[in-house]
């Protein structure tokens, strides 16, 4: 019972962050399995998503503030595509991979200037905030809402993707551009709608990591980022199961070391997870491994 | 009808196509015939849009497709087998029967050209619910075939379709193609196979690097020496 008392706690923040993390690497993980590019601004939108919050929460009530950033920053994904990385659908990879850490450091500057570089506090989101004690721990009801909110996105994502006509144009699009142009389907809608939707995530994501944190600053969206891309790498980059499985891990493990008073090693061992997945499995844990005869 | 005049593409500087000219009426099967690199695959990626054309033209009963969008080309009723199969390996048989079938909305005609491709070809509703990859050669080609029958084309354009595949199962392919025919689908075939291809085409095309060099009836070729000493083989004895 002590144990439990002990560690219970730890593990509740872990699935939270946990769930915050998965939201965010969804979209790494989309936009790979379609166009084979890690969306280096991915973190940055998710950074951008809270300082909206910020701003426009104190210009209207907080409903119509959520609402709005959850459409602006489903506008700044679809436009990133549009302006950045849509041009050069043919170009080599690396090409767009250099535009994708262009428009990261653009948006970064772009908060920069906008705040003056200063670190911008976080709204206060009533009932999100307010403490609660399950079984003994103390905690605020984001920790609660946010585990739960992920489980119930990634089902209707994946019902999303395995289930409806977009969703199959998706999966389509991911495996053979030419081919699906030879189907019909309109490849640049169907790469938009990824892009909309994993900003969509990453905006609901940001709104729930940020309420556990004082403030955000132009470069809070790089460590977050960072982690949600390692998870979708140790979850099989381009698997969405994998993606949020490698979510949990990363963000139970992370807090399970703070835990254990081994806070300034966590950001560590996030990357030593990397570097070891990619040695022994660099394909991830549910990475594509289909068979394929020619 | 389909018929290309005077058509013109050029790849990377190099004319993939120098100026050809042919006519797929309604209702027949049209073959082209000609080496590795003679310009077939890009004459069927230009009409279907893949494929920017540098002059000429296309026109599908009188309408002009050079220069539309490919799903419109799709629309106008032309679809094309790509080379190679290209099925969907990470879908389902009948998601990728499905996805043939993306541009339409009539859910009953789709229903119903799904049980008509099932009957084409029995092996497919036996296994609708594996992914593609998992299928043999010869199935994923019958399977690229249904796919491209499910936007319900008036023109199905098939790209090599023996590729690769056993002696026996080519021949499969052949009688289902012919049977497509007669249902009403106009065909044009692009083959490496000219003794296979010549034998169930109304009227064929000879392509050599860019240009067309012989045409005539199927049965005809069969018998020109010209096209039995390049395509067919010269007879020993």
């Amino acid at each position: 019972m002590n144990f439990i008392a002990r560690w219970f706690p730890y593990i509740l923040s872990g699935v939270s962050v946990g769930g915050q993390y998965a939201l965010i690497a969804i979209g790494y993980t989309m936009v790979y399995g379609i166009l084979r590019l890690i969306n280096f601004a991915h973190g940055d939108i998710f950074m951008a998503a809270g300082i909206m919050m910020i701003y426009l929460s104190a210009v209207m009530p907080l409903g119509g503030a959520v609402l709005l950033v959850l459409l602006l920053t489903m506008f700044l994904g679809f436009s990133v595509d549009r302006i950045a990385y849509k041009p050069l659908r043919s170009a080599p990879r690396m090409s767009v991979m250099i535009s994708a850490i262009g428009v990261s450091y653009l948006i970064q500057n772009t908060v920069a200037y906008l705040t003056g570089g200063l670190t911008k506090q976080f709204v206060e989101i009533p009932w999100i905030s307010d403490t609660v004690t399950i079984l003994g721990a103390s905690t605020k009801r984001v920790t609660l809402i946010t585990p739960a909110l992920t489980i119930v996105l990634v089902v209707a994502l994946v019902f999303l993707i395995n289930r409806t006509k977009v969703g199959m144009g998706m999966r389509a699009v991911s495996r053979d551009f030419e081919t699906s142009l030879l189907m019909g389907i309109r490849i640049n809608s169907v790469i938009s709608i990824t892009f909309i939707i994993g900003s969509f995530l990453a905006a609901v994501g940001s709104i729930l990591y940020f309420t556990n944190y004082t403030g955000v600053t132009y470069t809070s969206g790089a460590m977050p980022g960072l982690k949600a891309f390692v998870a979708a790498v140790f979850g099989g980059i381009g698997s969405i199961p994998g993606a949020v499985v490698g979510a949990f891990v990363i963000g139970i493990c992370e807090t399970l070391l703070k835990g254990m008073g081994l806070t300034a090693f966590s950001d560590a061992f996030t990357f030593a997870l990397l570097v070891v997945i990619l040695v022994l499995k660099p394909t991830g844990l549910f990475g594509e491994n289909i068979k394929e005869k020619v | 009808m389909l018929e290309i005049k005077d058509l013109c593409v050029d790849y990377g500087g190099i004319h993939a196509l120098s100026g050809i000219s042919m006519t797929v009426p309604d209702g027949k099967i049209v073959t082209m015939v000609g080496s590795n690199g003679a310009g077939k695959s890009t004459t069927l990626r230009t009409i279907s849009g893949l494929v920017k054309a540098k002059s000429g033209s296309v026109k599908a009963d009188g309408r002009e497709l050079l220069g539309l969008p490919i799903n419109k080309v799709l629309e106008a009723g032309i679809a094309q087998v790509p080379e190679g199969r290209r099925v969907f390996s990470n879908l389902t048989v009948l998601e990728n029967l499905r996805s043939g079938a993306y541009l339409r909305r009539d859910k009953d005609g789709i229903e119903e050209d799904i049980r008509w491709i099932y009957s084409l070809f029995p092996i497919l509703k036996e296994r609708y619910w594996q992914p593609a990859g998992t299928l043999s050669g010869g199935e994923q080609q019958m399977l690229a075939v249904g796919r491209g029958l499910m936007s319900r084309p008036r023109v199905l354009m098939l790209d090599e379709p023996s590729l690769g595949l056993a002696p026996l199962v080519v021949q499969g392919i052949f009688s289902i193609i012919k049977e497509i025919n007669k249902r009403g689908v106009t065909i044009l075939l692009i083959e490496q196979n000219a003794n296979m291809a010549l034998k169930i085409a109304d009227y064929a095309y000879v392509l050599e690097t860019g240009r067309i060099s012989i045409e005539g009836p199927g049965a005809a070729l069969l018998d020109d020496d010209r096209v039995k000493e390049a395509y067919l083989g010269k007879y020993r004895g």
